[in-house]
Formats: C-alpha cells, structure tokens, sequence
C-alpha cells in the first residue's frame, strides 16, 4: 500500500496543517481509493460482501452506501482520536468505532426499510469485519487529520460501491434477467407482459433465458474472478 | 421450534450450505492463507475449535441478555449484539491463545500465528449472526458453529491442495494469484451444488 505524500508535506501532516493542503491530500486519497488502489480489485480486500450482496443491484448499493458511510465516518472519528489511542490497543479501538457505526446504520435501515434489511441479513453485521474499514482506519487514519481520512474513506467506499455495482449489473442481468428488482425503478427484460403486482419502471421486450447459475454462488466467483482478470490486463498495460 | 435435527444441521452446514461457498463469508483468510496444505489445516482447526465455543457463548449472551423475551434483564438491547459478539469473538480468541501457550508450546507453535487472524474472520461472526437469524436453540447452534467450521476447514484444505497443484501450470500474469483463486473456486462451489439434494436445512 503506498499512497504517496504531497510534494510539500515532508509526511508529518504538523507541517502542513491548512485547509487547502487537507482538501489536496483528500482528493488525492479520494483518487487512489476509486482508482488506483481500488479495494476489491487491488488489495483484494472486502471481497466476502462483494460476492454476497451481489445477486441483485439494489442490494448492492445498499450495501455501497453502507460502506461508504461507516468508513467516511468511522475514519473521521478515529483521525479525530488519532493522538489519544494507545498505540497497543488501537486494533481494539478501531473495532468499537466502525461496530458503533455499523449498528448506527443497521437502525436505520431496519427502521426506514425493513425487507432491505432482512434481504442483507447479516451482511450489515459483518461490515465490522470488513477488511476495508479496518485497513484504512489502520493504515489512513492513524497517521492523517480528519478532512483527508474522511475523503480517503469516501474514496475507499465509492471505489467498493463501484465494484458492487458493476459485479450486481452483470450477474442481476444475465442471471434473473431484471435491473434494480423489487424497486419501482425496476428494468424487467421479458416478452410478456409483466404482471401488474410487480413494480417497474419499464420493460424491455426481448426474450432471453436467464442464466440461474449467475445468481448462484459459482456465479459470483466466476464474475470476481474475471472482473480481476480484466483489470489486471488494464493495469499490466497502463504500466507498460 | 420445528428446525431441523442435530445431525441434518451439521452436515447441512458442512455440505450443501457451506458458509464458503454458498456464503461467502472467511474470504480474506481463505485467499491470504490457502498457499500450503499444512498451514490450512492448522488455521482450519483453529477455525471448527473457536467457531463451535464462540458460537455457543454468543447464543448465551443474545438469548440470556440480550433479547428481551428470554433474558434475565429484561430490556431490549438487541441493538448491541454486533458489538457484543465481535467482543465476545476477540476477547475469546485472545483466552484461547493465552492458554495454549501456557499448556502446549508445540500446539502453541503450530497454531499461535493463525489465532489474531480468526478475530477478523467474518465466517465466525458470520456464523454467530446467522444462527440468530435462524432462530436455532442452544444444542442447534452448537451443531450449525461446529458445522460451519469444518466446512470452512474443508474448503481452505481442498483450495490448498489444488493451489499446491497449480504452481506448476501457466496462469495467465493478469489472473494473478487471486482471479484465478476465484475461478477455481466458482468451479468448487459449483460441484458442491451437487450435494444440494441430499440434506436442506
């Protein structure tokens, strides 16, 4: 993991502590967090939710969201608490603060949108676990004031969101034939009309037969794992 | 509660629900550690022995203090069972380590280095959250932690031997290590689709 220092920071931020330079490093962060260090594809980090929500579009921006919420905020308040945790239980410290604003999260998706809630089941738990969360708040936040982390944090969770998004089109669409289901801005690929109970936005009259293994587990992996392929193909010729 | 036996749980979570393949979860740990048959099985017992304790204590703590129907409190404080059961996990896991090094240096030196990994394995957490939802008793729970582990086991220990295998073919540069971890996998998963009749839970 290298993300570079600005030119005109010798690495401690003491030096450099004026608002402009905090926005300068933050979109820099932003930037390698959506790109170049891209969480799933690179670091190969988080990668159990971006398998599991990913049957169905909706669910997986959901889940973005919810990421990119707890590691906006949760990489704040540790930048914010960076001088005064113990170094020797940081990990602990890291763990309470993205756990508090995980629960924040799940309350109010249990409160405003409950099927949502009960479809993710326990994968809004186990953003505590995530791999993302942790690994910026470990290897961002610790050493950074809080405007920077906190775009370091969207940066990580829009990059995430990305590849949620990306990996949910591909398997909703070949594996049940729809986009956004259960949404009312739903896109249902069918020749026949569909029944009036089923919210939707419009229908696209073309028949193909939906591919069940895509929203299957082995989909997942395939998907990832050619989505990997991909990119690393990109970034070998990028470098070239 | 009409829930399936002790037996058809365990294999169920073994075999045709595999936390891994069909839940996704212990990712991290599976790609990062799965480059030698040995050091699987060794993070694989570590895995079924922390998975099965942890899954009976956090059943204690959700249904004795926790939801408000069964507990000796009396409040709801489901809202805090994350916290809780990830504490329970890293608190539990740090016993564990301290106790096999004072007991069994060899054990210790066998399965030392792979305990820090367990607290951040979502498969326990997984676990733990799964059985809540499913809405297992006290014996049940057990049998889903303990199935859960193996079948986590399992799949770290086959990934492993086929890794093994695959150092000596050309994956593409591209595939990397981790693409085409994936795939294999994905064709994993896919041969476990085959147990799928036998048991459902």
């Amino acid at each position: 993991m290298s993300i570079e220092p600005p030119k005109t920071c010798t690495g401690s931020c003491a030096s450099c502590p004026s608002l402009q330079d905090d926005l300068k490093k933050g979109r820099l962060a932003l930037r390698a967090g959506i790109f170049q260090e891209n969480p799933v594809f690179c670091q190969i980090l988080g990668v159990c939710s971006a398998l599991a929500v990913t049957s169905k579009v909706a669910n997986a921006v959901v889940m973005g969201a919810a990421v990119t919420f707890t590691a906006i905020l949760g990489n704040a308040m540790i930048a914010a608490m960076r001088n005064i945790i113990p170094r020797r239980i940081r990990l602990m410290v890291e763990v309470i603060v993205i756990a508090f604003f995980v629960i924040v999260f799940d309350q109010l998706l249990k409160a405003y949108w409950f099927d949502m809630s009960r479809e993710l089941g326990p994968y809004v738990g186990l953003i505590i676990t995530n791999c993302i969360l942790m690994g910026r708040a470990e290897a961002y936040a610790l050493q950074n004031r809080v405007l920077p982390s906190m775009m370091d944090g969207l940066g990580n969770g829009l990059g995430y969101s990305a590849v949620l998004l990306i990996v949910a089109v591909i398997r909703e669409l070949s594996g049940s034939g729809t986009l956004l289901a259960g949404t009312p801005l739903a896109i249902i690929l069918s020749a026949q009309p569909v029944s009036s109970g089923t919210p939707h936005l419009l229908r696209i009259p073309i028949d193909i037969a939906p591919a069940q293994l895509m929203i299957m587990a082995p989909g997942a992996f395939f998907t990832i794992g050619v989505l990997i392929y991909i990119f690393g193909a990109f970034r070998k010729q990028e470098a070239k | 509660m009409d829930s399936p036996a002790f037996w058809v749980i365990l294999l169920a979570a073994i075999f045709t629900n595999n936390i891994l393949l069909s839940n996704f979860l212990g990712m991290c740990s599976f790609l990062a550690v799965s480059k030698r048959v040995e050091t699987a099985v060794g993070l694989g017992l570590a895995v079924v022995f922390v998975c099965t304790c942890t899954s009976a204590l956090n059943w204690i703590i959700y249904y004795k203090l926790l939801n408000p129907e069964t507990s000796w409190i009396g409040l709801d404080l489901r809202f805090l069972s994350f916290i809780l059961f990830i504490a329970v996990i890293a608190a539990f896991v740090q016993f564990v380590e301290m106790v096999i090094e004072k007991v069994s240096q060899t054990l210790y030196l066998a399965l030392g280095i792979f305990l820090p990994l367990i607290t951040v394995n979502c498969a326990i957490l997984g676990a733990c959250l799964l059985l809540i939802i499913r809405q297992y008793d006290f014996v049940r729970s057990i049998a889903y932690g303990l199935g859960s582990g193996l079948g986590w086991m399992l799949a770290i220990v086959v990934i492993a031997g086929i890794r093994e295998r695959l150092r000596f073919s050309h994956v593409p540069a591209a595939l990397g290590q981790t693409g085409i971890v994936m795939i294999i996998t994905g064709i994993m998963a896919m041969a476990f689709i085959g147990f799928a009749g036998m048991i459902s839970l």
